[in-house]
């Protein structure tokens, strides 16, 4: 692997093996040392052109805690706005002799372009790009799915797993990454969302679309539940908005205690954060037992290492 | 005056074959043996004779954007690419919404003297779709404006376009349109389908195009206007033109050579060189596209020539321009497409190229002219064997942004004489230099 | 020198012998973890806890051996192509204060001991960390024994040592090939 910037087109072994090597990451994180020695010498760029501290912290403890120089460049006049170009930023990075660069940008895409422009040598982690991809987010979203359900799970994918993700499909790269990531990986996924937060063309993607979550509930044995942030500006723009209220958004797609208490009993309850508790997912429900909200971010950070680890520690990146 | 020039063993039209015996600006006979003593001869076997091109749809950028096109380098772009005359849309900076403008490009035009240069007057003034600008001025100027465009952005007023349609009239004016409902059109970046999903691209519906053609066509058989659609690009604007024509609306239309070659598909690279408006689509309005020019639907091709510097498309998709450059590779687009296809043949190229384009912006008294005794000499020659592959540097446009880069296609404009004068000529043709 | 060099009854031998030699040299097996290190020293820790159990039978082989990764130390990463991490079990009562017996099938350069020593050190702190390996072939680009040698075997760089084990590859040899010759 070069980069990692989508799960679209991944191979199942690739996918098994991210899996597998998160694993092994994980194992180190419980000991009293967690710091390896693996990547000393090499130099991790964070490039964010949009915020978010979470992702960003996950893989700055990612790349530290594999020896990996940091440097944190957060771009915010993005080219969009007329700052500095991607291109002449890439440019910079390559001078500074990044062995990775990881970016987070608002324009889909832009990781594709900074792998394939010919700016830069090194490797690109895309860490969310506009509505296209969240690579990083989906194996974390699969691992922690995979631990929880799969008896001995290493060398295995997520066969015969049911996943629904519930929400905004249309805005989401989560959903896209996830889509691809957990069909490769053998599981069914189900969609749950009114068609106007469903992208036109989603009837050629290998899964089920069910427009209401409780019909989701009843029609299929769900392993595991995603529920999807909601941005309250979709549903109170007026004419621009994709639902009448976040009241009837909460009544017709939010996951609460008696719509949990109808999932099979071994059923998970993921979400990618950060929650609008209230809104897409009740208190009950993202604070009981079902929820690996919390594993999840803990996983964030083995799982990018596991990417970072691959990427960087062979002969191909050197 | 240029020296006489013999053009022998041409295919006029892909037809017969002639000599063009050019002198004075005009065809002065069909024949070699009537040139005159002093005339350069040049074999013309091989070769394909049009009358000379002309263009519905180019931006030339000046005044304004001279950073990505010139009147000069767009003018001597289009004589490469077989052109004696292109419409220059109004998009400028200041907008083409008045006489002054108007008339400064096209004696600008006039200066370089490589193509006629027809300015294309605003409909609504700076472009923004509020008032009419004043086109009896524009049409009554030096510059003589009959098609008039917002282009870019669409008439999107319906009581706006129904004033243009009616008050165009007065002066055999044209209303062209950029058919694109602005607000199903926000943000959007490429077409809205299956591939826009997967690249998590906002989409540009078709219906978007589809119901401001329908509106407008309405409009137009309601009001008697003459209405031109421009870059057509779904299977449902051809069928609503169709349908139009059918009913006796005075409507026109025009097929791009990248809707007629390139997809949606084209997007999954995210490279920006196909980033345009309308998008490319899918495969299916390809087909459609093509057959309605095929059958006439579609009256002519058109480039849409639309140049932008490095820095514009050197970038992430959502922060790139639209648009693609297109004057020097219409014709081996065309070709490769339509007439290697058997879909088109020659005769039908000089239709679609030349002679409806000019009837169309009503410059049919200087182009699109017949090639025969006593016409002007705006001749265009093709080599349809002279393949060759697109490259960045190879362009006389100021601009590089070329979806076709790297692409082999089948032919290419040899030569073209403005009124006898050779305006463009390849390696081959060197003896016109003089 | 080509063909086998050890028969499954010389590496039985051997090893029968290196659990003698461990229990000796520590005056019993009280404190001892035995680390193999993946692949083909996993199967030989397991084995040697075997041997030393039967010897003195108050030694928990089960919680006595375990495995240690050495890959995420090592310093040849970047010259190969990406290598799967294996996994790495430490036996419960952990490494502190105890007797660490690396073991693995050959050793060679003295690198892969090298970063067995650096996993091991953010494990924890042993009190003494010993190396047994089946093979010693010599070349070592660093200073670096073993405690307990299964055979010495005299090779050229040009020879390659390949370790079978039941578990792993259905029989027990050792032989050396030329390389190239296969
Ligand atoms: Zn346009």
């Amino acid at each position: 692997m070069k980069h990692l910037l989508g799960t679209d087109g991944m191979s199942r072994e690739d996918a098994v093996l991210l899996l597998d090597t998160a694993a092994q990451m994980a194992a180190t994180q419980e000991r009293e040392v967690r710091k390896l020695p693996t990547l000393r010498g090499k130099t991790v760029v964070n490039l964010f052109f949009e915020d978010s501290t979470r992702t960003r912290i996950s893989f700055e403890a990612a790349a530290k805690r594999l020896s990996a120089d940091v440097i944190n460049f957060s771009a915010k006049g993005s080219s969009v706005s007329k700052g500095e170009s991607l291109k002449d930023t890439a440019l910079t990075l390559q001078a500074m002799g990044a062995d990775a660069v990881v970016i987070r940008h608002s324009a889909s895409g832009a990781a594709y372009q900074l792998a394939h422009s010919g700016w830069l040598r090194g490797s690109v982690l895309n860490a969310g790009d506009g509505t296209h991809q969240h690579p990083t987010q989906a194996l974390l979203d699969a691992f922690t799915a995979r631990r929880r359900l799969v008896d001995d799970p290493e060398g295995k994918g997520l066969d015969g797993l049911t996943l629904a993700i519930v929400g905004d499909v249309l805005h989401s790269r989560v959903v896209r990454s996830n889509v691809s990531l957990w069909t490769t990986l053998g599981a069914k996924v189900v969609l749950v969302a009114p068609p106007t937060l469903l992208p036109v063309g989603v009837s050629t993607w290998p899964v089920e679309v069910v427009h209401r979550l409780d019909h989701a509930i009843d029609r299929f044995d769900l392993d595991a539940v995603m529920m999807l942030r909601v941005q309250r500006e979709r549903m109170t723009g007026g004419g621009d908005a994709f639902f009448p209220s976040p009241e009837e958004y909460t009544r017709l797609y939010g996951l609460d205690r008696s719509r949990m208490d109808r999932l099979p009993s071994h059923a998970i309850v993921m979400h990618p954060g950060p929650m609008n508790r209230g809104l897409e997912i009740a208190a009950e429900a993202a604070d009981s037992d079902r929820s690996v909200i919390v594993e999840q971010v803990a996983n964030g950070v083995a799982v990018r290492m596991a990417a970072l680890y691959l990427l960087l520690a062979g002969e191909e990146a050197a | 005056m240029s020296r006489p020039i013999v053009i022998t063993n041409v295919s006029l039209y892909g037809e017969e074959t002639a000599d063009l015996v050019i002198a004075d600006g005009a065809i002065t006979s069909l024949s070699a043996a009537d040139a005159p003593a002093d005339a350069v001869t040049v074999d013309g076997s091989g070769l394909v004779a049009l009358p000379g091109l002309v263009d519905l749809h180019t931006h030339l950028r000046e005044p304004g954007r001279e950073d990505s096109e010139t009147i000069e380098t767009g003018s001597r772009a289009a004589a490469k690419g077989g052109f004696t005359a292109v419409h220059a849309m109004a998009n400028t900076t200041p907008v083409a919404d008045t006489a002054g403008v108007v008339e400064q490009v096209y004696s600008r035009g006039k200066e370089i003297g490589l193509v006629d240069v027809y300015p294309v007057g605003a409909v609504t003034v700076g472009l923004a779709g509020e008032h009419l600008s004043e086109m009896g001025a524009m049409a009554d100027s030096r510059a003589r404006v009959r098609v008039f465009s917002d282009d870019g952005k669409p008439v999107a007023d319906p009581v706006l376009m129904r004033r243009a349609l009616e008050y165009a009239k007065t002066f055999g004016g044209v209303v062209v349109q950029h058919a694109q409902e602005p607000r199903l059109t926000e943000g959007a970046q490429m077409h809205e389908g299956i591939v826009s999903a997967e690249l998590g691209l906002a989409g540009w519906p078709a219906v978007a195009e589809e119901s401001i053609i329908a509106r407008d066509v309405l409009l137009a058989g309601h009001v008697g206007g003459r209405y031109h659609v421009q870059h057509v690009s779904t299977e449902g604007s051809v069928d609503i033109i169709r349908w139009a024509k059918s009913r006796g609306i005075d409507v026109t239309a025009e097929a791009t050579p990248h809707h007629l070659l390139l997809t949606d598909e084209n997007a999954r690279g995210y490279d920006p060189r196909f980033k345009v408006n309308p998008p490319l689509r899918p495969q299916r309005d390809v087909d459609a596209v093509r057959a309605g020019l095929e059958d006439g639907t579609l009256d002519i091709v058109a480039t849409d020539h639309a140049p932008h510097p490095t820095e514009d498309k050197d970038c992430e998709w959502a922060a790139a321009a639209f648009g693609m450059i297109g004057l020097e590779t219409a014709v081996g687009v065309l070709q490769k497409v339509m007439v290697d296809t058997g879909r088109l043949t020659w005769r039908d190229v000089a239709r679609v190229l030349s002679e409806t384009p000019a009837r169309i912006g009503r410059v049919d008294e200087e182009h699109g002219r017949p090639l025969a005794v006593g016409e002007p000499a705006n001749v265009t020659l093709i080599d349809p064997a002279d393949a060759w592959t697109v490259e960045r540097d190879g362009f006389a446009s100021r601009s590089s942004n070329s979806p076709y880069i790297g692409m082999e296609l089948p032919g290419r404009a040899v030569a073209t004489f403005l009124r006898g004068t050779p305006t463009y000529y390849s390696a081959r043709f060197q003896e016109v230099a003089q | 020198m080509s063909g086998t060099i050890m028969s499954a009854a010389d590496i039985h031998r051997a090893l029968t012998r290196i659990a003698h030699e461990v229990i000796e040299r520590n005056e019993g097996a009280d404190d001892i973890v035995l680390l193999g290190i993946p692949t083909r020293g996993e199967p030989l820790a397991t084995r040697l806890g075997e041997r030393i159990a039967s010897v003195e039978p108050g030694f928990d082989a089960a919680a006595s051996v375990g495995a240690i990764d050495i890959t995420m130390y090592r310093d040849d990463l970047h010259r190969q192509p990406t290598r799967p991490i294996g996994s790495t079990k430490v036996p419960d009562r952990g490494i502190d204060d105890r007797i660490v017996v690396l073991v693995d099938d050959v050793l060679h350069t003295g690198r892969t001991i090298r970063a067995a020593l650096d996993a091991i050190k953010d494990l924890g702190r042993p009190r003494a960390v010993q190396l047994a390996a089946l093979v010693d072939r010599g070349h070592r680009e660093l200073p670096i024994r073993a405690d307990f040698v299964g055979k010495n075997l005299p090779t050229s760089r040009r020879e390659r040592v390949d370790v079978h084990l039941s578990e792993i590859d259905g029989e027990d040899a050792v032989m050396v090939t030329e390389r190239g010759d296969k």
